[in-house]
């Protein structure tokens, strides 16, 4: 091992004509991690669109009190598959996509620990999704009713048992569900053993990107507490199917024991869902600042803390099922600690930017974003914390617009922020600026205008999942203006779909490494070979690239 | 940061009357008031994190965003951590989660374990999908979704709502009045209001129970002790028999409406509907959504899934005879 | 970009790199995951003692299953023994033993078997009959469905070996499925207390 040459050569990739069911078959067949992380994120993307179209309608018939838009059945449909296609079609494909194609070429491997679980984890998701939506064309059964799930995201039972939910929609929602939860599980799995066995020579677990660090957290998280909702799930099966009672009332049964096991699943699932984020923000920072991740031991204990925690948090969604002044008094400590190694996160991001030089393209507005939408939708989750406040927040709008908050105006955003700065590298070509800025500026206007009012009906009172309301109570303006703000996010996403279909095709030309980035995915080509690298690198720091590019002030004389 | 927030929520709507906007800032019962007496704190103390980390980011960002001439070749110093600073951010926040906690651990306890004080009244609430039955069992009297309490007035007369669930999950949620607790099948839950002036309040299910979640309304209405004294004895008495109306009486009897509803005198002992006893005494129709006026009433008989989609009441296609002696029978409820 | 080359004395490994073997990470993982999904099963299982509104109760019907208990438990050491022989390349102690571990998996199914029988039959217990039923059914029928999965494994070893396949050669996967079968008679230690002792 005497010396490597970095950037590592590239082969010449042929230029063939390839038939259209050759290039189809090829990605069938494929067990490529980049292609499949790449199919993961294109199949939350086409989920995202469709969920979006959702919301469309529902703040359509919200928009004015006495909506007639959609009936109250259709409606109870919408929110429902909007829901559960946010978290379970667009958010975890979107954790499983972005680990995939990034992990192996963060930590100079050749390819993910099991290349064909993984293809099973892809196909098996996409199989959930797609039975879930195939409730709207065959869902309504022998029993002539029902049509797509009408139960909410959450299924709180027993609205979810026969009595109450006639036909299969339920059942498209628990299997369809459960299946798709069959490929997260899978892909976590693949993802640690990944970290665990494949990383290059010198990738300590200390100079491990903070992008795999925070993926690795998120896989635990997975493999942990996916299998509640399973096992959920399966008791929910079994009294449907068989006449079980696990949530039968009449039997003796509890409705609050579905509510503890969906949010032992539940809520760590929410830090699930934003972590990507997390993972994002702590790559783009650094290189759009030009400085190293501040804190970044400080960065990988908080992570490791919110993951703990959030394990020990999950009733603080049912403050009002009438528990005991204690556990009451419990989860609402424990969801504020949570507070705490956030707060720390949001602190050592801004401290990577101070004394930095930022450059404000579109990834890092992105950021920017995140940061200060995450800030309000924290501090409106310590305000849910104090249970006695949440009293009267829960079930109402405030929760909708304090979780919007999280999972747009964080988590979507910060999604964006990765898009745009790994574009390039998947594709070989950027992403439009230009376009980019519209699209940031437009979404983040739509979304504030579409959220920040929400709030304010949440606090006069408006509960969630309402098909209409009444005038007269003071939730008219806010209900207006929320929906007015939502054209302006449909025309920030169409800005992102036109720039990602043009500048696929006629983008500028990326090169290998156009944000002077750090971490190892920049030393191969864009799009990088099937193999990821000619030649095994070897590392000495985090930031193998700076080391490379500074020799003479290399990160690792500071470890 | 809690003086925008009640300036924003100023907002007049013509129709209620401002005091009545169910605002949780503008509480007029003890649980709602210590509600809202820790939720200011926690605005004041979130407002003030807000307004301090907010201008750090946005400072920072300003401060250090690339101006057209820098040298772009030129990498700022890179500094890796600093653990002063760190453990001072994280020191601070600790701070003032334990604050937060200890207070609401007052309020949790303050809340949930007050002993109910002397002069009480009990209603039990159940919960039925799309509506509220309300049964107060010292007066023997069933009505539904309307619910009538004494104000608290000097002798502090609080009510204690045992909460129950025949079907689904669903939520008592009067925001003025205390924070939402829910009615759970097999299980029940107390809570407790004290409304501090007579009044219509208004609220909602606040739990997700099916098609017609977003129509089961909810008013409470409180009234001066004597008042609602009156008003208690009334609702014990049976039905009225209006000897004027026996023929439409009879056809009320005759139809399947009797399976369902229950009128106090009468062969009407359905327990599935609301109690009609003293129907015409309830301000509206239909769990809140329609006012109780003869016109509505008649519409609501006559196809009530026109009105209600989904609700468990069907239309039974009487003809205009039916209709006109049913309502005729309905409205002698007083 | 001409300075990217970097100087030898960067390159020298400071130490031996090692890494755990990725299959035992795997089958680690996975036995992790399936231990979430079991215990929200035994925890529903035990929040739900004493709930039934109706009989059959478990002190009337359930007996101890005993000797099924000691074959499943025996059998985790059987698979240690076939395990070792493998490693050691005693094939022959290796097929004798990975038999016995088989009859001993395929009587415990039997005993299941049996009483499940007696249960519905005799006892007029389903998972329809009340709550005792329906976690009793759902709890034990999940640990016997991985009885029967690990029970495919060891078949499709022993066949695969009969046909003379050098199953030396994968000692590893051997192992992983040895450490699954511990996996499988591990939770039946909590099955059996939570339902044979706790819940009686």
């Amino acid at each position: 091992m005497a010396s490597i040459d970095y950037p590592l050569e590239r082969p010449k990739v042929q230029e063939r004509e390839f038939s259209f069911s050759e290039a189809l078959y090829s990605w069938v067949a494929t067990v490529d991690h980049k292609r499949l992380g790449l199919m993961y994120i294109v199949s939350a993307l086409i989920f995202f669109v469709v969920a979006g179209i959702m919301a469309t309608v529902i703040r359509a018939q919200l928009a004015f009190p006495n909506g007639h838009v959609v009936g109250p059945d259709t409606f109870n449909r919408l929110f429902t598959m909007h829901g559960t296609t946010m978290v379970f079609l667009v958010g975890m494909p979107m954790v499983a996509g972005f680990s995939n194609y990034l992990v192996p070429l963060m930590i100079g491997a050749r390819d993910m620990a099991f290349p064909r679980l993984n293809a099973f984890g892809f196909w098996i998701f996409l199989f959930g999704g797609l039975l879930l939506y195939f409730s709207y064309i065959g869902g309504s059964g022998l029993s002539g009713t029902g049509s797509a799930p009408d139960v909410g995201w959450f299924a709180y039972a027993p609205l979810t048992s026969r009595a109450f939910s006639r036909g299969s929609s339920t059942d498209y929602w628990a299997i369809g569900v459960l299946v798709a939860g069959f490929g997260s599980i899978a892909s976590a799995i693949n993802v640690i053993a990944t970290t665990a066995c494949m990383r290059c020579p010198g990738m300590t677990l200390s100079r491990m990107p903070m992008f795999v660090w925070v993926m690795l957290v998120d896989s635990w998280m997975i493999v942990l507490v996916l299998p509640p909702l399973s096992a959920g799930q399966i008791m929910l099966l079994l009294d449907r199917y068989l006449g079980a009672h696990f949530f039968d009332t009449q039997a003796g049964g509890s409705a609050i024991l579905w509510q503890h096991i969906f949010w032992i699943f539940g809520h760590p699932e929410v830090y699930i869902l934003i972590f990507p984020a997390f993972a994002i923000l702590s790559e783009v920072i650094p290189v759009f600042s030009r400085k190293p991740l501040f804190g970044r031991p400080a960065m990988v204990g908080a992570i490791v803390a919110i993951g703990f925690i959030s394990m020990g948090v999950w009733a603080h969604h049912m403050f009002a099922v009438g528990m005991t002044a204690w556990s009451n008094t419990f989860f609402a400590a424990a969801s504020m600690l949570v507070g705490i190694p956030t707060g720390i996160k949001i602190f050592n991001w801004t401290a990577t930017m101070y004394g930095g030089k930022l450059r404000l393209d579109t990834p890092l507005l992105f950021c920017l974003g995140f940061l200060l939408q995450f800030l309000v939708a924290g501090l409106t989750g310590i305000m849910l914390a104090v249970a006695p406040f949440d009293w009267q927040l829960h079930d109402s709008y405030f929760v909708v617009a304090h979780f919007h908050f999280t999972l747009i105006g964080g988590l979507i955003f910060g999604l964006f922020a990765g898009m745009y700065y790994w574009f390039p590298k998947a594709t070989g070509r950027l992403l439009s600026d230009k376009l980019g800025k519209w699209h940031f500026w437009l979404l983040c206007i739509g979304f504030n205008m579409t959220f920040i009012p929400l709030h304010f009906a949440g606090l006069l009172g408006m509960p969630r999942r309402i098909y209409t309301y009444m005038p007269g109570r003071g939730w008219e303006s806010w209900n207006l203006v929320a929906s007015i703000g939502v054209i302006f996010q449909i025309a920030g996403i169409l800005c992102f779909v036109w720039n990602v279909l043009r500048s696929a095709k006629r983008g500028e030309v990326a090169g290998d490494d156009p944000w002077d980035g750090w971490t190892l995915e920049w030393a191969t080509s864009s799009p990088p070979p099937e193999y990821n690298f000619e030649k095994l690198p070897v590392v000495r720091s985090s930031r193998p690239l700076w080391d490379l590019k500074h020799p003479q002030d290399p990160d690792w004389k500071y470890e | 940061m809690h003086a925008l927030f009640v300036l924003l929520l100023q907002v007049q709507v013509p129709g209620v009357p401002e005091k009545r906007i169910t605002n949780i800032f503008k509480p007029l019962a003890g649980p709602a008031s210590e509600e809202k007496t820790i939720a200011v704190l926690t605005l004041a103390i979130t407002g003030v994190i807000f307004v301090v980390v907010g201008a750090l980011i946005t400072y920072t960002i300003w401060r250090f965003r690339r101006k057209p001439g820098d040298d772009s070749q030129q990498e700022p110093p890179q500094v890796y951590g600093s653990n002063q600073i760190e453990v001072a951010w994280t020191v601070i926040p600790i701070l003032i989660v334990f604050v937060l906690i200890g207070v609401s651990a007052r309020v949790i306890a303050s809340v949930e374990n007050a002993s109910p004080p002397k002069s009480m009244l009990k209603a039990t609430i159940i919960g039925h999908q799309w509506w509220w039955e309300v049964h107060y069992p010292d007066y023997g009297i069933a009505t539904a979704n309307e619910i009538h309490v004494p104000v608290a007035g000097k002798e502090k007369t609080a009510t204690y709502l045992q909460l129950q669930s025949q079907d689904v999950i669903h939520s008592f949620w009067v925001p003025q009045l205390a924070g939402k607790w829910d009615l759970v099948p097999n299980r029940t839950n107390y809570m407790w209001i004290d409304p501090q002036e007579p009044g219509v309040y208004l609220g909602n299910c606040a739990e997700y129970c099916g098609t017609q979640h977003a129509n089961m309304l909810l008013r409470v209405i409180a009234q001066p002790k004597a008042e609602f004294q009156a008003w208690a004895a009334s609702e014990q008495k049976p039905a009225v028999d209006n000897p004027q109306l026996t023929g439409a009486k009879a056809a009320f009897e005759s139809l399947s409406c009797i399976n369902c509803h229950t009128i106090k005198g009468t062969r009407a002992l359905g327990k599935f509907g609301p109690d009609l006893t003293h129907l015409m005494s309830r301000q509206t129709l239909a769990a809140g959504m329609l006012t109780n006026t003869r016109d509505n009433l008649r519409a609501w008989v006559d196809d009530p899934q026109a009105i209600k989609p989904g609700s468990l009441m069907p239309s039974f296609k009487l003809n205009d005879k039916e209709l006109d002696q049913v309502v005729a029978y309905l409205e002698s409820l007083k | 970009m001409a300075d990217l080359n970097v100087p030898i004395d960067a390159l020298t490994m400071e130490r031996e790199w090692k890494q755990p073997d990725r299959g035992t990470v795997g089958i680690i993982f996975l036995i992790i995951t399936e231990s979430s999904l079991f215990a929200i099963f035994v925890a529903t299982y035990l929040i739900y003692i004493g709930k039934s509104l109706t009989g059959p109760y478990p002190k009337d019907v359930l007996d101890v299953p005993i000797l099924a208990t000691i074959c499943l438990l025996s059998s985790s050491l059987t698979v240690y023994f076939a395990e070792h022989a493998l490693a050691h390349g005693r094939l022959a102690a290796f097929k004798a033993w990975w038999l016995v571990t088989i009859a001993l998996g395929l009587e415990f199914l039997t005993a299941t078997g049996l009483e499940w029988k007696k249960l519905i039959t005799e006892d007029h217990l389903t998972i329809r009959t009340n709550l005792f039923g329906s976690t009793f059914y759902s709890l034990v029928g999940l640990h016997a469905s991985h009885v029967i999965v690990g029970m495919c494994f060891l078949l499709l070893v022993l066949f695969v070996t009969l046909f003379g396949f050098p199953i030396e050669t994968q000692l590893r996967r051997v192992k992983f499925l040895s450490w699954y079968w511990h996996f499988v008679d591990a939770v039946w230690v909590i099955v059996f207390t939570v339902v044979y002792i706790i819940g009686r």
